[in-house]
């Protein structure tokens, strides 16, 4: 089908951004790399000469390298869950017919344009404060005792925040997907008798399973790395500290660039082998 | 050959003329409290005076100290002058990174800065950084109260006095607790408080060998004292509470005591913003008869980069920004309450602001701490509340970290102990201590 | 949607909806009503919904603190710039994918996507150091550049999403009828991807406008945008939930705006290739 010629031009065409992103990703890996095996310390002067592999043994024999992997996935985890769940009985509730339904979808999606810094500010200050926050009022309003959310229920309350900002993303992409679907068949099984479950166990849920993969895919590679919601709301304290925030720590707070590196390369290696496992389980759905 | 030198003399006379009249625009790096920002509304008197103009660069504490210290380990001259701390400021000094402060004008009056702030933002017996305002913490308490509970306090109370002070202030019927404390985690914020408290018990950082001393029992001593009182006489919560939220529980009448910062002294007494401004007492933080009282010693500061391009311009600005008449022009505008605190002998002997009640009580506690000299036990580092080592931004908030995850009751003293003592060695070995 | 619904049914699924809409909307809402209060009715006990005094007070002092404009302006480039450069190296790139696939097509596009999860904080140094030999720190241009680099996998896999679905006969036909290679990318392959490519940047420029870490780490004064404007309003002295508010209101409220008007546009354009 595809001449010699056009293949050629594919090529060209495809170079520029081939090209870039090959330079976005091997200069600073490999200045990581590089970085990695040095004792580099700012504070101290910059470069202090070759480490050897004292790096990569310092950050993982930490303390807190272990526990923060487990923090890293939990999050992914539970955020994933919590908006795929949520979105997919969001998307079925906004496809039916109804009332204002142009402006409910406008509600929905809002948080989506929230910035992460300013979500975590609001989320933190004005609802999860022990003493201020509205949903202490809330709780005193019923007779309990407010529940100190970001130290005492530290990971659910970051689960919160975060799902509350990823949820309209996936509602947006299951709702483009549901409203793909072939009314007739659901009619045609409706006419058959079939219930309502069994209408979306075999009918909806089949159909969702490529908007569910994308769903996944996209929030995983951004929620691998989110830093603002925890450097407001608990500054990795009460265990909430991810790979990503403890890189951070290294780097910036403990100015061990050489350190922070050697990190730096482990969640590559997390990244990639999330990829291959998330591409094991879902990759079939997706003949990209 | 003489000729062309002449010429070339002639040049840079030129450039360097022209270098101080032209008017230039500078970038200044700032932390986002209030003294600043007060600071940033009256930049136009400086403009006027100098006809140099201002950019301000206005950011969170946490974000503002990682964006400079980035910004001046790289030598990125991003900014002309950065707000530091006297953490930053013997450390950068001794790197280089700093402009010298020695040469600035007669009529800035160098000396009169206060010995121990000029102290704590030198390297070497240099100056890097002039002081926009300097503090120590003390006791604000609630004089009502106190009368309530049949309480006197004292000039200089001691540890068990507190305790037994805030277990009787507490009415937690009526929402009040004895005790306000900071608890949340930060070297800045909860890891401040405990090693100033840590050092009326005993307890140091390191010993001369740069060892950590967490499995010391000062160290458990401090942290029991405190857990305990804070369970007894302290607001729910206090795990995650810093200066901000204890600010605002004491403003709204919910503690009877709050140790901290003595800057906070003008907000708690200002009418407008606080419902107790008419009932507040001061008295010099707790010591435990060891000889060291648990205040400490900090100073926002100005500096300049080594290698920016507007020196001079910088300069005139620092030099007005710390002056004496900044100090009379903002007593002119918001009175002498507001005036930034802490810098200036002169202030102290100004009648006017000696009528300002906890002015007295602020200079006493600047004078009680010696960062030279800060801990019972010989330790080998400067600082009361912090160590003036690179590496212990890092450590602190660490360690913070985990005596906070014991004030949210997630563990106990002797886990947190034990992890922040390896932490710290761990850290310090990969810095080359050891 | 040919089916009939009972009234009694559309009444439940109005109010489960708009119960639902409005609980994830609260947050916001609450924001923008405390930015209106006074401070001391911001955390007054119990809240106050509506019943305060509304005053534009706050937005008074945030407007004399901060240059917003200049923020806002910065925001607006940044934003904007990056996406839009993104595109025009992104479009060819997913025409080519699209359009003459080969066997590594979909590994390209999985390695552009890996690309995202190198940790931005681990390289803050390096890109740092570069940023000042380059002469770029603080400026829009190495923001623009960075922010594209960091969306462009998105790009190029949302637009190659959309070119798949268009016929390879309509591009075959203009083939045949003499059409060039530009000719075609032009003339035919853009327009009939207008949809795609407007919801591609629309999705950009939310994800442009809230990226906080470069944009708050490689600027000072000059290039700052809306990010670094927030970052001077979290927590100074005291709880100034008011004026946090307010100026929480103004970072977002530009982007909302955006996102309300093109509502439809991000509600059929969304499909990342979900949909067949």
């Amino acid at each position: 089908m595809a001449t010699q010629h056009s293949r050629s031009a594919a090529r060209l065409m495809l170079a520029p951004a081939v090209i870039l992103l090959l330079g976005w990703m091997l200069v600073p890996l490999i200045m990581t790399l590089y970085f990695s095996f040095k004792n580099y310390l700012p504070l101290r002067g910059g470069d202090l000469g070759w480490a050897g592999f004292e790096n990569y043994t310092r950050f993982v024999t930490s303390s807190s390298f272990w526990p923060s992997v487990a923090t890293t996935l939990i999050i992914v985890g539970g955020v994933l869950f919590i908006t795929v769940i949520l979105g997919i009985f969001l998307a079925i509730l906004l496809n039916q017919p109804m009332w204002g339904q142009g402006i409910v979808r406008i509600l929905v999606i809002a948080p989506f344009f929230v910035m992460p810094t300013v979500s975590a500010l609001v989320w933190k200050n004005m609802f999860m404060d022990p003493n201020y926050g509205l949903l202490a009022y809330l709780w005193e309003f019923f007779g309990a005792t407010p529940v100190e959310w970001l130290s005492k229920a530290s990971m659910p309350s970051i689960i919160t925040i975060v799902s509350w900002q990823w949820l309209p993303f996936a509602t947006l992409i299951l709702l483009t997907a549901i409203q793909s679907l072939d009314s007739e068949q659901l009619e045609a099984a409706e006419m058959d008798g079939a219930s309502a479950t069994k209408r979306f166990a075999y009918i909806t849920l089949p159909h969702l399973g490529r908007a569910i993969t994308v769903v996944i895919l996209i929030q995983t590679i951004f929620l691998l790395s989110i830093f603002a919601e925890i450097f407001v709301t608990t500054g990795g304290a009460f265990g909430t500290k991810t790979l990503s925030y403890l890189i951070f720590q290294r780097v910036l707070e403990s100015q061990n660039v050489g350190l922070g590196s050697a990190g730096g390369v482990y969640a590559i290696i997390l990244a990639n082998i999330v990829a291959v496992f998330l591409m094991r389980i879902v990759g079939k759905n997706l003949d990209a | 050959m003489k000729r062309t030198y002449g010429a070339l003399l002639g040049a840079c006379a030129t450039i360097a003329f022209a270098s101080v009249a032209a008017a230039e625009t500078i970038t200044i790096a700032t932390v986002n409290n209030g003294d600043m920002i007060r600071m940033q509304g009256l930049t136009e008197d400086f403009t006027a005076k100098t006809g140099h103009d201002v950019e301000w660069v206005t950011l969170e504490e946490n974000v503002l100290r990682q964006r400079v210290t980035t910004d001046i380990s790289t030598k990125g001259g991003a900014f002309d002058i950065m707000t530091i701390g006297m953490y930053e400021t013997p450390i950068w000094g001794k790197n280089g990174w700093l402009v010298p402060l020695n040469d600035l004008s007669a009529e800035y009056d160098a000396a009169d800065i206060l010995p121990a702030m000029s102290g704590g933002l030198s390297y070497d017996g240099t100056l890097y950084a002039a002081p926009f305002y300097g503090e120590s913490s003390m006791i604000m308490y609630r004089k009502d109260l106190m009368e309530k509970a049949g309480l006197e306090m004292p000039e200089a109370p001691t540890w068990t006095f507190i305790r037994e002070a805030a277990a009787a202030m507490t009415d937690r019927a009526n929402d009040v607790n004895g005790i306000c404390l900071r608890g949340k985690a930060g070297w800045g914020e909860g890891g401040a408080f405990i090693t100033a408290m840590s050092n009326s018990f005993g307890a140091r950082w390191f010993d001369m060998d740069w060892n950590a001393q967490f499995d010391t029992k000062p160290w458990k001593d401090t942290l029991e004292f405190f857990v305990g009182m804070m369970n007894e006489s302290g607001p729910a919560g206090y795990a995650t509470n810093g200066f901000n939220e204890n600010l605002s529980l004491f403003q709204q009448g919910k503690c009877g005591m709050w140790i901290d910062a003595t800057v906070a002294a003008s907000f708690v007494t200002n009418p407008n913003d606080s419902t107790v401004a008419d009932k507040v007492g001061f008295a010099l933080a707790p010591d435990n008869g060891l000889g060291k009282r648990s205040n400490w010693l900090w100073a926002w500061a100005l500096a300049i980069p080594a290698g920016s391009q507007k020196e001079a311009a910088a300069k005139q600005f620092i030099e007005w920004a710390t002056s004496k008449d900044y100090i009379e022009l903002v007593a002119s505008k918001e009175g002498w309450a507001n005036v930034p605190p802490g810098a200036r002998t002169s202030l102290y002997e100004n009648p006017n602001y000696m009528e300002v009640p906890f002015a007295k009580m602020t200079l006493d506690s600047i004078l009680t701490a010696d960062p030279n000299n800060s801990t019972v036990e010989e330790s080998p580092y400067v600082g009361v509340q912090f160590a003036a080592i690179p590496e212990f931004a890092g450590i602190a908030t660490e360690v913070s970290q985990e005596f906070s995850a014991v004030y949210a009751g997630q563990q106990t003293i002797d886990e947190a102990l034990a992890k922040a003592q390896a932490l710290t060695n761990d850290a310090m070995e990969a810095a080359g201590y050891k | 949607m040919a089916r009939a619904v009972t009234p009694q049914r559309k009444i439940i699924n109005t109010a489960a909806a708009w119960a639902v809409g409005l609980a994830i909307f609260f947050p916001i809402l609450w924001t923008i009503l405390t930015s209106f209060k006074t401070e001391a009715q911001a955390i007054a006990d119990p809240p106050i919904f509506l019943g305060f005094d509304w005053t534009l007070e706050n937005y008074k002092v945030v407007m004399e603190r901060s240059d917003y404009a200049k923020y806002l302006w910065n925001s607006i480039i940044i934003a904007g710039g990056s996406t839009l450069l993104g595109v025009i190296i992104a479009v060819p790139a997913a025409w080519s994918m699209a359009f003459v696939p080969s066997r590594r097509t979909k590994d390209i596009l999985m390695w552009m996507l890996s690309t995202k999860m190198l940790p931005a904080v681990g390289v803050l140094y390096p890109i740092y150091l570069l940023f000042i030999k380059l002469g770029i720190l603080d400026s829009q241009i190495g923001l623009v550049i960075v922010l594209m680099l960091i969306n462009l996998p998105i790009i190029v896999w949302m637009l190659y999403t959309y070119f798949k679905e268009i016929p390879g006969e309509i591009l075959e036909a203009a083939r045949m009828d003499g059409a060039t290679l530009k000719e075609e990318v032009i003339y035919i392959l853009t327009p009939m991807a207008v949809p795609g490519i407007a919801s591609t940047i629309l999705l950009n420029v939310i994800l442009a406008w809230n990226e906080a870490f470069w944009t708050l780490n490689l600027t000072a004064a000059k290039a700052a945008p809306l990010t670094a404007f927030i970052a001077s309003y979290s927590s100074p002295e005291g709880l100034f939930y008011a004026k946090l508010s307010a100026a929480s209101t103004m970072a977002i409220a530009p982007i909302l705006i955006l996102g309300w008007f093109s509502q439809k546009q991000l509600v059929s354009g969304l499909t990342f290739g979900a949909v067949k």
